[in-house]
């Protein structure tokens, strides 16, 4: 049945097919956010040879790697970014993308995540934000909704979530766009967006992890977590004019930025060529 | 702007911008030309005492050169940075210190583990954590050994003076490409801050290597595999469409992951052993000074290794038979040499600046019937002539 699939989905030709089926569960939104990601990818008509994915650890730092069949890198809890900085100073005209989680990225990866926005490094980030450690057994994360149970927040979480979206549009992010996997279109405009945009780039993706979080937070259905999703979703123009009691709980959506700002790989040699100039060391 | 088919390009700027000749500079600085000689054109770091300035001296230098520096947010992201930019077919280099090298430590095992050429100069301080920040040491000889979990090989070289320090570099470049594997320089931080008379080659002096690339499809298609025998798989670089899959989770040869087969693991790691193992010949590397009739062997190793050699010299001219045994190459241990020698000698003396670290290798190699004894010294003062003197009269 597996290989029915394979042969009738229009992207598996993005795929590494022998890395197939992908490790995640029934109803995981990882599904969701690859084949967001492969639609960008083709509706931009980008050559895979021109893409390096980058990811971390945990079940979203598998969504791309080694399913999407580019080159791929899949390294340290936490690290993704910092290694896609070296990918993409190495190869500036290639297109770097780092997909993971929230755990990953904005936990344990949270300073690199702050400095790679700061430095407005052209990498595009989709963070698969899920609420929980999921592949660890469903731990209370730094993106957990306050009051939400947990493996390690059996009670209730008394902790409030980090706004990452927010995070990183104030850090200096070129542009921040927050999407759920109920939002796949918009999700995959989004990326198109960010993929095409000059600067840091982040696309965060409210995801549904019914085995881990929906479970224990009476939504144990992949269908009930995307319809919490919708009837929580608001747009971030209407957001503008919500008090901040009003929107807790809530999911902000859209564009939170999309501006022009110096990118770090063309200031990095921009700089190589002043120097060189500065000390007569162009050949003539 | 990778030195790999720019060559003429690149001569031109380092014969145009170091004269070759005799200057007087730190032993940091040295490290930094070395890099600079070696093919270094992307260098990731964190400040740190005492290695600081030769962050500033690549940051000053590699722009000239075409090259990349960045500072990163911490020595985390410093180490990740070098491990993508590698991929892309740099050299790549950074330096820290003590605390710094702890924080590497988990992605100097990914480099293990993804065949990854880097080179990390330490340049150690007297610790443990903070300890004395400003002062030098040797206290890092099993950190640099076994700082990363799991089992897994390291080559750490280590040099003795500052003109070594520039030369031992540049090996250290060579090392890591020529066995795709990260090389640890075991600096430390007297050296670093020593001024002293360092002679810049011209560059046709120098030697360099590159990594192997893959020459067809098939190569390509087994980023860890062993194509030709002698353990070191070609690397297949980011960027150029072959699709490369790196992880540092256990992998088969064609780079995808497998955690499930026993086999697949003892496959792998096994031959990043015996990559390193059966390829002494490429790092294998000590000094011998009066080694042939030696009864009483002094066995040193980096800052130390200079006030050795001084109270041996001494001691000879006392009519004491003493030698010196200095590896240069500290990981892996030249153990069979030191077999060799420790069968001639009568007492065995290990000065180090710290609190007897590569003495527990010598000793793997010694009989119970010599005289095994440290010289240890801690506090951030190096050791000098008269106190290994004193140690090698006593037991003359």
């Amino acid at each position: 049945m597996a290989k029915e699939i394979y042969s009738t989905y229009p992207m598996v030709k993005y795929l590494r097919k022998e890395a197939l089926p992908t490790a995640l569960c029934p109803g995981c939104g990882g599904g969701t956010v690859l084949n967001a990601f492969a639609n960008a990818v083709d509706g931009l008509k980008l050559d895979p040879k021109d893409l390096v994915v980058v990811s971390g650890i945990g079940c979203s730092a598998w969504i791309a790697s080694p399913y999407f069949l580019a080159d791929t890198l899949h390294t340290t809890h936490g690290r993704a970014i910092a290694f896609a900085t070296g990918v993409k100073v190495g190869l500036p005209d290639k297109k770097v993308v780092v997909i993971s989680g929230d755990g990953d990225l904005a936990s344990i990866g949270g300073n690199h995540l702050i400095h790679a926005a700061r430095r407005n490094i052209d990498i595009t980030v989709i963070l698969v934000n899920n609420f929980i450690y999921g592949m660890t057994g469903g731990q209370v994360a730094p993106t957990t909704p306050f009051g939400a149970k947990t493996t390690t927040s059996p009670y209730r979480n008394i902790e409030h979530p980090l706004n990452i979206s927010e995070t990183v549009a104030a850090a200096g992010a070129s542009y921040v766009a927050r999407w759920t996997t109920a939002h796949v279109y918009q999700l995959i405009e989004s990326i198109k967006k960010a993929i095409q945009v000059k600067g840091f780039s982040l696309v965060e993706v409210v995801s549904q992890c019914p085995v881990q979080f929906g479970r224990r937070n009476k939504m144990k259905e992949p269908a009930e977590m995307l319809r919490w999703f919708l009837k929580n979703s608001v747009p971030v123009s209407k957001a503008k004019n919500m008090s901040p009691e009003e929107l807790e709980g809530k999911f902000v959506i859209g564009e939170f930025v999309n501006r022009q700002r110096p990118e770090f790989t063309e200031e990095l040699n921009k700089l190589i060529d002043e120097v060189q100039e500065q000390f007569g060391l162009k050949e003539v | 702007m990778i030195i790999r088919g720019d060559e003429p390009e690149q001569l031109r700027l380092l014969r145009k911008l170091y004269k070759p000749g005799n200057y007087f500079m730190q032993g940091n600085e040295a490290v930094a030309y070395g890099a600079l000689f070696a093919g270094c054109r992307f260098y990731a770091g964190y400040p740190i005492t005492p290695s600081s300035e030769i962050a500033e001296t690549m940051a000053r230098e590699l722009p000239k050169l075409g090259g990349y520096y960045l500072q990163m947010e911490d020595e985390i992201g410093s180490i990740a940075a070098m491990v993508g930019a590698s991929w892309t077919g740099f050299k790549v280099m950074t330096a820290t210190a003590g605390p710094g090298f702890s924080l590497m430590q988990e992605n100097l095992g990914y480099a293990v583990m993804t065949e990854t050429p880097l080179v990390l100069v330490d340049v150690q301080r007297s610790g443990p954590s903070t300890g004395q920040a400003t002062k030098g040491a040797q206290g890092d000889f099993f950190q640099a050994r076994w700082g990363t979990h799991g089992d897994h090989p390291i080559v750490a070289v280590s040099p003795i003076s500052g003109q070594d320090a520039f030369w031992e570099t540049i090996r250290a470049f060579n090392i890591a490409e020529k066995l795709r594997t990260p090389v640890v320089v075991l600096f430390d931080g007297v050296l670093a801050h020593t001024r002293e008379l360092i002679k810049i080659p011209d560059v046709d002096e120098v030697e360099i290597t590159y990594r192997k690339l893959p020459q067809n499809e098939e190569e390509a298609k087994l980023p860890f595999g062993d194509p030709h025998g002698d353990g070191v798989p070609p690397m297949p670089l980011f960027g150029h469409g072959y699709f490369t899959h790196v992880t540092g989770s256990t992998h088969k040869e064609n780079g995808l992951r497998d955690v499930y087969t026993p086999e697949v693991h003892d496959r792998l790691v096994r031959r990043l052993h015996r990559k390193i193992e059966q390829n002494r010949h490429v790092y294998e590397k000590y000094e011998e000074h009066f080694t042939d009739d030696a009864e009483i062997l002094v066995v040193s190793w980096g800052v130390t290794a200079r006030p050795a050699l001084g109270a041996v010299l001494k001691a000879r001219e006392e009519g004491i038979k003493a030698g010196l045994f200095v590896p240069k190459t500290v990981h892996p241990f030249p153990g069979e040499r030191m077999r060799e020698l420790g069968k001639k000698a009568r007492v065995i003396l290990v000065p180090e600046m710290n609190l007897g670290q590569m003495i527990l290798e010598v000793q793997r190699y010694v009989n119970d019937d010599v005289i095994l004894r440290g010289v240890n010294k801690i506090g951030g003062v190096p050791l000098t002539v008269e106190e290994i003197l004193r140690e090698i009269r006593g037991v003359a």
